[in-house]
């Protein structure tokens, strides 16, 4: 079906090694957590009952996994085939980094073994955002790893469980879009919660929508970002023409977020606030800057056509993008009576070792499962 | 075909319109309304005087741990509330501190505790209904059995009421259940029970405002008789009346809270926001009702994904097939 090909080659790199180093750091910190408590490696309190397990892993490290749920959206739904050499990349990352937010929500929250209660009906809350986000999530790592799977069934000739497959294989791919599209959206509505106590440049009922746009635009960033690293140094030959295509499509979303979120701050008579030359004044130009950075590269077109400002105009969307979202979750979030947080060691070995796995566990199913198309000219072939 | 598709992107595009909308909550979702026979607490600060009994009162009746501050260990002195403290008595306290319910120079108490909103941020935030408002009483309590420890409550509660047991491998949230093990069985609330005063009286809401009412009526410096523990417990003390602030904290904030504070210096000096009438619970389960109600809009999305998807993906391997085909006879 597909021209993927697993690459092969030597799987114990250095970069591998290092990689299964820093998972050690997170085993050790993640047995501490389970025998003493959060509060004996985190610096969570109860004023900031969330840090970067879940601004980070879950908020902006779900964005980042977008990158399935825009090329799947691009080539199934728009009917753009020329970008599907791309999908498959593009999944095996979406589907780590969803699983291994999945991972860091189940060392956050407190009593991981009584999760089995969102499944209960009778103990649904159905006006609950956070009910929705983890359904949505925890069905959309399940669809991600079955959307996957057709490389499994390709690796080990699977025919029975193939032919299964592609009778649902529709309707995975339409959950495939239509979850993260819900989920995405809600971690948004989810903030609005907080009430006063998020700052008013990022607690507005439009957070939902900017929600979703950008994890749109950071997916596709993702998917140029990841794309790039992998193109050389797995030798794939040059993507640049459709790198430069998405990155078209991105700059539009990208301009039309910008101008919504300009256009809320304004109606909301926030832009003196803005620009007051307050830290939070300051954290939301920076965000915005970033962006701008990464629409201008984008707006000309021989850039586009440039690997090396691709790249670079993908780094500043998709710092920009998590700034937007670590703002929203934790800068701009101050619960009164002098609460602060700066995440501890521990919590940050755990989300280095998730960054971690997330790359190691790439690198190992690239090698083994058919995932790239190479499309270098093979050479000679009698 | 392209109609069909048409179609479907403008049904998207509207529900993206929504996202983005300003969802008028009063008819997303209606408000909770105060049940019949809530019962709550009406503390008065310009009667408290500081005595703290009602702390560990709450302790007793509630198997709470001492939390001990600074080096010593001997007594119960918590800061503020935590996972082993579920009511403090604070005090205001401005220049020389002299005068009771003054703010210059002067002092007054306000005790914290949940305030048991008639429309909870955190029952609404639980994924797992592990909060819940009574029917009759009004109680927002909490079931460890169900709770996932996710803290959004936490995140949600305006008030940062509760509270996690950070330090436990198997941690639970803890916040005041206005001893509901206690009014179950046709009592009050240990630190109502304990107040000498009269500060912290314990009664039906409806009992408690119109206890309100005549409180603001009263003229200052004058004697009148003020109920003690509960609103009909029979007991009375004399006291001159002082001069309240005309606003009882929990009437109207938020839509309102079933333990509200009355008095006579301003409610910000105690730390306690101004707050809109109408809750951020509204704003947020709005938008998200409207969107996922019955959930006819994600189903109708759904299908029209199953459907394009379906069209592409045929098309596509017809494509694939005819290459196929294509270059395998190039090859013959
Ligand atoms: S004060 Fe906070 S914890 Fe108590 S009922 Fe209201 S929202 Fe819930
Ligand atoms: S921490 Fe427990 S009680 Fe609080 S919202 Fe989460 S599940 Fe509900």
């Amino acid at each position: 079906m597909s021209k993927a090909k697993p690459l092969g080659g030597r799987i114990f790199t250095p970069t591998f090694m290092i990689c299964l180093m820093i998972t050690g750091f997170f085993i050790y910190f993640a047995a501490k957590r389970f025998i003493f408590g959060i509060g004996s490696i985190a610096n969570l309190n109860d004023g900031f009952p969330w840090g970067i397990w879940i601004a980070y892993d879950v908020v902006v490290g779900s964005a980042f996994a977008c990158g399935g749920y825009v090329m799947a959206l691009m080539v199934y739904v728009l009917n753009k085939g020329e970008f599907h050499p791309l999908v498959r990349p593009a999944l095996l990352a979406s589907m780590f980094g969803y699983t291994l937010a999945g991972v860091s929500v189940f060392l956050d929250i407190g009593r991981y073994l009584n999760a089995y209660n969102l499944y209960l009906p009778w103990q649904m809350n159905f006006h609950s955002v956070m009910f929705e986000v983890a359904m949505c999530i925890g069905t959309y790592i399940f669809v991600l790893w079955l959307e996957f799977s057709p490389a499994f069934v390709e690796k080990w000739q699977l025919k029975n469980f193939g032919k299964i497959l592609n009778r649902v294989v529709f309707a995975l791919i339409a959950l495939g879009v239509l979850l993260p599209t819900m989920h995405q959206s809600s971690l948004g509505t989810m903030m609005l919660m907080a009430g006063f106590k998020l700052d008013p440049l990022w607690h507005t009922s439009s957070l939902p929508l900017l929600f979703l746009l950008t994890a749109l635009f950071m997916g596709f960033a993702m998917v140029i970002f990841e794309g790039t690293i992998s193109s050389r140094v797995y030798d794939l030959g040059d993507e640049t023409s459709m790198f430069s295509k998405i990155s078209s499509i991105m700059t539009w979303i990208l301009g039309f977020y910008l101008v919504i979120r300009f256009q809320n701050i304004f109606m909301r008579g926030e832009m003196g606030h803005a620009f007051s030359g307050s830290f939070l004044g300051n954290m939301f130009l920076l965000e915005n800057l970033l962006l701008l950075i990464g629409l201008f590269i984008l707006s000309s077109a021989s850039n586009r056509s440039n690997p090396r400002a691709l790249f670079i105009a993908a780094v500043a969307i998709l710092l920009g993008g998590s700034l937007f979202r670590f703002n929203t979750y934790i800068i701009g979030f101050d619960p009164g009576t002098g609460w602060k947080y700066f995440p501890s060691v521990g919590e940050q070995v755990i989300t280095y070792g998730l960054i971690a796995m997330e790359i190691a566990a790439y690198t190992l199913f690239v090698k083994i499962f058919p995932v790239f198309e190479v499309h270098k000219p093979v050479e000679s072939n009698p | 075909m392209k109609i069909k598709r048409r179609d479907f992107l403008k049904g998207a595009a509207g529900s993206l319109a929504l996202l983005s909308l300003d969802v008028d909550s009063s008819q997303a979702r209606t408000v909770q309304a105060l049940p019949p026979d809530a019962v709550g607490i009406l503390y008065d600060s310009t009667l408290c005087v500081g005595c703290n009994a009602c702390m560990p009162a709450c302790k007793r009746a509630n198997n709470m741990q001492p939390d001990f501050t600074g080096d010593q260990e001997v007594w119960d002195n918590p800061q503020d509330l935590s996972s082993d403290t579920l009511n403090i008595i604070k005090k205001f306290s401005n220049g020389t501190g002299e005068e009771k319910d003054s703010e210059t120079d002067g002092y007054a108490f306000i005790k914290r505790q949940c305030l048991h909103c008639i429309d909870p941020s955190c029952v609404t935030a639980c994924p797992v209904s592990a909060l819940i408002k009574d029917e009759s009483t009004g109680i927002v309590s909490y079931n460890k059995d169900a709770c996932i420890g996710c803290r959004y409550c936490q995140v949600a509660c305006p008030y940062n009421i509760p509270k996690f047991e950070w330090d436990s491998p198997y941690p639970e949230i803890v916040k005041c259940q206005l001893c509901s093990h206690l009014v179950e069985k046709g009592g009050i609330s240990a630190c109502c029970s304990a107040c000498p005063t009269g500060a912290s009286l314990f009664g039906k809401v409806s009992d408690l405002i119109i206890e309100t009412r005549r409180r603001l009526q009263m003229k200052s410096g004058k004697v009148y008789d003020f109920p003690v523990s509960s609103l009909n417990s029979g007991k009375f003390h004399q006291y001159k009346a002082a001069k309240y602030v005309h606003h009882v904290y929990g009437r109207e904030e938020l839509g309102g809270t079933q333990v509200m504070y009355m008095s006579a210096i301003k409610y910000e000096k105690f730390g306690l926001p101004a707050f809109p009438k109408e809750s951020f619970v509204s704003m947020a389960s709005g938008i998200q009702y409207a969107i996922y109600k019955g959930m006819v809009y994600p189903l109708v999305v759904l299908a029209g994904l199953v459907f394009m998807v379906k069209k592409n993906k045929n098309t596509e391997e017809a494509e694939n097939d005819q290459k196929r085909t294509d270059s395998e006879g190039g090859v013959s």
